[in-house]
């Protein structure tokens, strides 16, 4: 059957070339050149308006669907299934009861019915609570063509069949190979160059230099994972010889801010690739790496830390001071650790947009070639920026104060809730301390302000060693990479 | 295909749970994600531990009290019929509900959410809850805060108030008419949006 193939074969080869020099003419062109000239085509901004728009038309025909059907098309409700009554204190609530129950009484004493406000409660908590649902992904309200968004979404016609099925051809077929490619072509550069770059003798040329390069790697990632970037307020970047602080959401965190600044980065040495990357940088510019061991000394790390921006050569440097991923749509406690470094803080906060791809790295879920192909098999990362003006600690504050209103404003700027809790929750157990300080509002309703026996010092319900080391323990076990988050602060 | 995730369908038993609890469809629905996301070794179980994950759970001073709510006496799991049970304890009153004897009085009725209180004090199931009992969860919302001897002084009280044929400890219609002014649909209801 020779005589038969044989046309087709040639057929094929030729198509096969043809494609082939195509796509790398287009990788070249698009990816490339750009990448390392630091320019942009528009391309990518022109790929977003295109998707909203089919999203949009996806959108309308769910809706229409469901018009036919009678039926609801959005979740009610997507943020809680119960109607939290906003927050009475323990003190309001046990009156409320009181007051339907009793008759006067001279002196507040213990009711049976105390026990109802503890009870529900508790039984709300588990229906609901805020912190567990902080840890997975964000719900959309609508549909974005990619399965794994796809939360009972029904309606879903033959025509949005066959959309999300091309799509599916594109994200894996075209999209991912390209995204690779550059992915791998820009980490290969970076640790060829700044390995070079760190022979040169002259320091002012290096740093130059490596700038320069560290910003063109940083740029092939961001085309690798098709981010499109939008940074406000470009006039507070954070400068030298300050600490530049941001909400964490994904180890891409870092790809975005790096992007468009010099940083150096904080965090643990890692084996294998990362590994490898991270010995490169440090050649040709200053970062700070700390081995497993030294991570759990907090003054080794601070004295570090407080070295490096009293040098003002050196770049600022990038700190994440959740210690964990959070699915950005609320900001966690802050380690006051890096808080109590007497310099700048130069706020940022990160909002995702997640209707192109959810960023929110689910380490519990995914490892991390798991999520970096899922981030590069998603229509793209779309994310906003904000640099915040600078801030300092002010007389009489303390780190934990600090902390606090960094973290504030960081929340507010990005319309992402403040919450109390310590991300390394997600971990470890609660302490005592939560418990206790419950046991104490409760005992004050009943027998008033006493400084009777028995009681303990309550210890602050904010950051504390213990619960860091043991969140660090937990952390150990578990293969979180990213470079940037100082477990120990 | 583009739906590939869950409905209403593949939950077990959905209909029958409907029914019983009076929970609609959605809030079925949601209680079913709820429960997954808590049983995180995905058994379709719930163990203690699963309930010991919620942080918010964990400082409330009676939470091992109200996990162990979940559990019949000697089981050591709760699947997600269970479950939602036990939850509708928490759903309003309903008022128009007739008296029908023949029926079974619905879990969220007045009675069915104070047995349900009752029991978080009585744990050996006697009927009772002796001073005993009530000082164990005397302690256990007080913790360290207050001495001994305050403890045993408003155990003592509480009583010597509600113990009206003098055994020493209160029935559950003891307990019942304690908390006759108390508006219980309010206090012990969680409003589950619809």
């Amino acid at each position: 059957m020779t005589w038969f193939t044989f046309p087709a074969d040639n057929l094929l080869c030729r198509c096969l070339c043809i494609s082939i020099t195509a796509w790398l003419a287009l990788l070249f062109v698009f990816g490339i050149v750009p990448a390392v000239l630091g320019v942009s085509f528009g391309v990518r901004r022109l790929y977003m308006r295109t998707l909203l728009k089919i999203f949009e038309w996806a959108t309308s025909r769910m809706e229409m669907g469901a018009k036919e059907k009678n039926e609801q098309l959005y979740k009610p409700y997507s943020n809680g299934i119960i109607a939290k009554e906003p927050s009475s204190s323990l003190q309001q609530e046990i009156q409320e009861l009181r007051g339907s129950a009793s008759c006067l009484r001279s002196e507040p004493e213990f009711e049976m019915a105390d026990i109802f406000y503890f009870c529900r409660r508790g039984v709300e908590s588990i229906v609901d609570d805020e912190v567990t649902k902080r840890f997975s992904a964000q719900e959309l309200e609508s549909w974005n063509l990619l399965t794994r968004s796809n939360y009972n979404f029904r309606h879903i016609s033959l025509r949005l069949t066959v959309v999300w099925g091309f799509g599916v051809l594109i994200r894996y077929g075209v999209l991912l190979p390209l995204r690779v490619t550059l992915a791998v072509t820009g980490i290969c550069l970076l640790l060829v160059l700044t390995t070079l770059v760190g022979f040169l003798p002259n320091r002012e040329l290096r740093s130059y230099l490596s700038e320069k390069i560290h910003l063109m790697c940083y740029r092939f990632c961001v085309r690798a994972l098709t981010a499109i970037i939008t940074y406000h307020n470009r006039e507070n970047k954070p400068k030298n010889g300050g600490i530049c602080v941001s909400n964490h959401t994904t180890p891409i965190d870092v790809i975005i801010l790096a992007n468009d600044g010099y940083y150096s980065m904080v965090g643990q040495v890692h084996g294998g690739l990362i590994g490898m990357v991270q010995r490169a940088m440090v050649k040709s510019s200053a970062h700070i790496w700390f081995e497993r061991s030294e991570v759990r000394d907090r003054h080794l790390v601070a004295k570090r830390l407080s070295d490096h921006v009293a040098d003002k050569t050196k770049q600022p440097i990038l700190i994440f001071p959740e210690g964990t991923c959070i699915n950005n749509t609320s900001v966690m406690m802050f380690k006051k650790g890096s808080f109590e470094i007497d310099c700048t803080v130069y706020p940022v906060a990160i909002k995702y947009d997640p209707q192109f791809g959810d960023a929110f790295w689910n380490s519990s879920k995914f490892g991390m070639v798991n999520y970096l192909l899922r981030m590069m098999s998603s229509w793209a990362i779309v994310c906003s920026v904000w640099y915040l003006p600078p801030m300092n600690k002010e007389k009489g504050e303390d780190a934990v104060q600090f902390a606090n209103r960094v973290k504030a404003a960081i929340a507010a700027q990005g319309g992402l809730v403040d919450l109390i809790w310590d991300g390394g929750l997600k971990r470890a157990k609660v302490k005592d301390a939560f418990k206790e300080e419950q046991q104490k509002l409760y005992s004050k309703v009943l027998f008033g302000e006493q400084d009777e026996g028995g009681r303990r010092d309550n210890t602050q319900l904010e950051a504390e060693n213990p619960e860091e080391d043991k969140s660090n323990q937990d952390e150990k076990n578990d293969n979180e990479n990213t470079v940037n988050a100082p477990r120990n602060k | 295909m583009g739906s590939s995730s869950s409905s209403i369908n593949h939950i077990p038993d959905a209909e029958k749970l409907m029914q019983e609890t009076g929970f609609s469809a959605a809030h079925i629905f949601r209680l079913y994600e709820r429960f997954e996301v808590l049983d995180r070794d995905g058994t379709g179980q719930l163990r203690p531990e699963d309930f010991g994950a919620v942080r918010e759970l964990a400082m409330n001073p009676i939470g091992d009290r109200i996990i162990r709510a979940f559990f019949s006496p000697g089981q050591e799991t709760v699947d997600f019929a269970a479950f939602v049970r036990i939850l509708a304890h928490f759903r309003p009153t309903v008022t128009n509900w007739t008296r029908d004897g023949a029926q079974t009085e619905p879990a969220n009725s007045r009675t069915r959410k104070l047995k349900f209180a009752f029991q978080l004090y009585d744990q050996d199931r006697d009927g009772k809850i002796s001073r005993e009992e009530l000082l164990e969860v005397l302690r256990m919302m007080l913790g360290l805060q207050v001495t001994e001897e305050q403890l045993q002084s408003i155990a003592e009280r509480a009583i010597q108030e509600a113990d009206l044929d003098r055994d020493d400890a209160i029935s559950f219609d003891e307990f019942r008419k304690s908390l006759e002014k108390v508006n219980i649909d309010h206090k012990m209801s969680t409003r589950f949006l619809s």
